[in-house]
């Protein structure tokens, strides 16, 4: 009987293809996002609120991930953003090949803030870092206080927390406070935002988050930047 | 479900270090998982059967160790395991607290059997 020692990480692979990601990124100067939650916690409704918020303000692109249809491409193409669909056929999460081969659909010259949209799944996609640089996890009301506790990964490792379908709180039997306790018992380091998607309370101030996070990762200077922010900028002159 | 892709990636690293036709001699995979890596053993040592069972590697067994959450208090100076993965201290309630382990998914040792008479 003999032993080989290896001492690696399972997901090494994944990792190192995660890191190229990232060095494209920071190349790029793209903020990258990587949206994760259960099914229908209303990651593609708040998706279509930050880039109608944020729209002449930020250079957006969208990675889309299900595992079947392309129904949240097409939701997000009407916002006139470059979007790609990865359909997983089956796959419970992104994952760092996935996304490479996705950015060779993707122009990512001049792209401000990249969004990845996760598989709706809050267990499987806290393995697979995709090479971005925050996680926001969605937990919306309906689903209950407990959620942190239940799937702590997700928690563990996200940089946002978004509260969603806020407005829906008197119907629902969710204690808030609990909510935000149980996920800064895991994280304290988490920002928390309450958001709704009807009447649009929080989304300013999840979408100024978004903006204070682009500008640490400014654009190389020769790429064009919009319209709207060149113009403003000329008036500040 | 990810436990699937999770032993797809253990079976990629053996094919590293062990050419494929001595797959029959390995007896034991050994792995560390931590308490909060969002992986099930049992699980994972189900998808790893299923994905080896038509492969030589078929006896290979997967032996799992299981390394409890740990933090470090900064602010009382105590070392608290918990199962959920608390990051706040449980003693004192400070956040000024380090995680130590709990979220490794580590694949450490390939156990092999000598070659036996007849195979030689």
């Amino acid at each position: 009987m003999s032993v080989v020692t290896i001492e690696r990480k399972v997901l090494e692979k994944n990792d190192e293809l995660a890191s190229k990601n990232r060095e494209l990124f920071q190349h790029h100067g793209t903020f990258v996002v990587n949206i994760v939650s259960s099914p229908g916690s209303g990651k593609t409704s708040i998706l279509e609120r930050t880039l109608e918020h944020l729209k002449g303000k930020l250079r957006i692109a969208v990675i889309e991930g299900d595992v079947q249809t392309d129904f949240d491409a097409q939701r997000v193409a009407k916002f006139d953003v470059p979007v790609v669909q990865i359909v997983t056929n089956g796959g419970c999460h992104l994952d760092a090949k996935l996304v490479q081969d996705a950015l060779g659909n993707i122009a990512l010259k001049g792209i401000q803030l990249l969004v990845i949209e996760n598989v709706g799944n809050l267990v499987c996609p806290a393995n697979y870092d995709l090479g971005e640089h925050s996680k926001v996890v969605v937990a919306s009301t309906t689903e209950g206080d407990d959620k942190p506790l239940k799937y702590p990964a997700m928690f563990r490792n996200a940089s946002v927390l978004l509260v969603n379908k806020i407005d829906l709180l008197p119907y629902v039997n969710c204690n808030i406070t609990e909510l935000k306790n149980n996920a800064l018992q895991i994280n304290p380091a988490l920002n928390v935002f309450e958001t709704s998607c009807i009447t649009k309370q929080g989304i300013d101030m999840w979408c100024a988050w978004l903006e204070s996070q682009v500008k640490n990762y400014p654009l190389i200077n020769d790429y064009p930047v919009p319209r709207k922010i060149r113009d403003s900028n000329n008036k500040q002159r | 479900m990810h436990e699937l892709s999770v032993a797809q990636s253990i079976v990629e690293i053996i094919q590293q270090h062990i050419p494929e036709s001595e797959w029959a001699r390995v007896a034991a995979v050994r792995l560390k998982i931590g308490a909060v890596a969002g992986v099930v053993p049992e699980s994972l040592e189900f998808s790893f059967q299923a994905i080896t069972a038509e492969s030589l590697l078929s006896h290979a067994r997967l032996e799992i160790e299981s390394v409890p959450f740990r933090i470090h208090c900064n602010a009382c100076d105590v070392t608290l395991e918990n199962e959920i993965g608390f990051a706040v201290c449980g003693t004192c309630g400070s956040t000024d607290t380090k995680i130590l382990s709990g979220s490794e998914l580590n694949i450490t040792e390939i156990e092999i059997t000598e070659p036996e008479a007849e195979m030689l």
